[in-house]
């Protein structure tokens, strides 16, 4: 069973009319670890259905090693969104529920590369002095 | 996770991450995670429930500005 309905689907469809470049979307899961590493990879391979601009890699971090390291992912399961390059977009734990919009919002921004921000939030990010990592912690519902 | 996601495109200096925080419960402890949305940068500066763009940036640019000036 299909974690999309099909109104969901639609509506999925719909969003990703707005996509631009290719999208690649890794996902690392383990199979000793909990269901929610099974539930990320249906999840992420059903959305990717529904576009051909998007493709899915699904590696196990405990074997594929030196990507783990290379994108910085320490568990899982475990989402990365790149566009034309890697923006540093993961989602630590099952994107569904309320993550799950976040998900389908940083696809088709990763796949133009364009911010939604204003002006002089990107004008003061480009000035930015040193490294940034932001933690949003959320649950699904 | 919306407005991280959007400066990580903006900035390559920036990398967001949306955790679950009920599938990761040592990071939320760690993280004192008692309500979300909870967002913290480069685990100094706090920020809890929706934050408005301008609030989310000043927060980002405290962050920082804390690091050159530790």
């Amino acid at each position: 069973m299909g974690f999309l309905s099909a109104q969901d689907e639609q509506a999925v469809k719909k969003e990703f009319e707005r996509i631009g470049g290719p999208v690649k979307l890794t996902v690392f899961a383990s199979q000793l670890g909990p269901e929610t590493n099974a539930q990320t990879v249906a999840l992420v391979k059903e959305v990717a259905a529904l576009s051909d601009k998007l493709s899915v890699s699904v590696l196990n971090p405990h074997i594929d090693r030196e990507q783990a390291q290379a994108y910085g992912v320490e568990v899982t399961p475990a989402v990365v969104v790149e566009g034309a390059r890697d923006y540093g977009i993961r989602f630590l734990g099952i994107p569904a529920g309320y993550e799950f919009s976040n998900l389908i919002d940083a696809i088709v921004a990763a796949s133009t590369g364009e911010a939604s921000l204003t002006a002089e939030t990107k004008a003061a990010l480009a000035g930015l002095a040193g490294d940034v990592t932001i933690k949003v912690f959320t649950t699904p519902t | 996770m919306r407005l991280a996601q959007h400066m990580a495109i903006a900035s390559p200096r920036i990398t967001a991450e949306c955790i679950e925080a009920t599938e990761f419960p040592e990071l939320s402890q760690r993280y004192r995670v008692m309500a979300v949305p909870k967002i913290v940068i480069n685990d100094a500066v706090q920020v809890e429930g929706a934050t408005p763009e301008k609030d989310f940036l000043g927060a980002v640019l405290q962050a920082v500005d804390g690091q050159h000036s530790a």
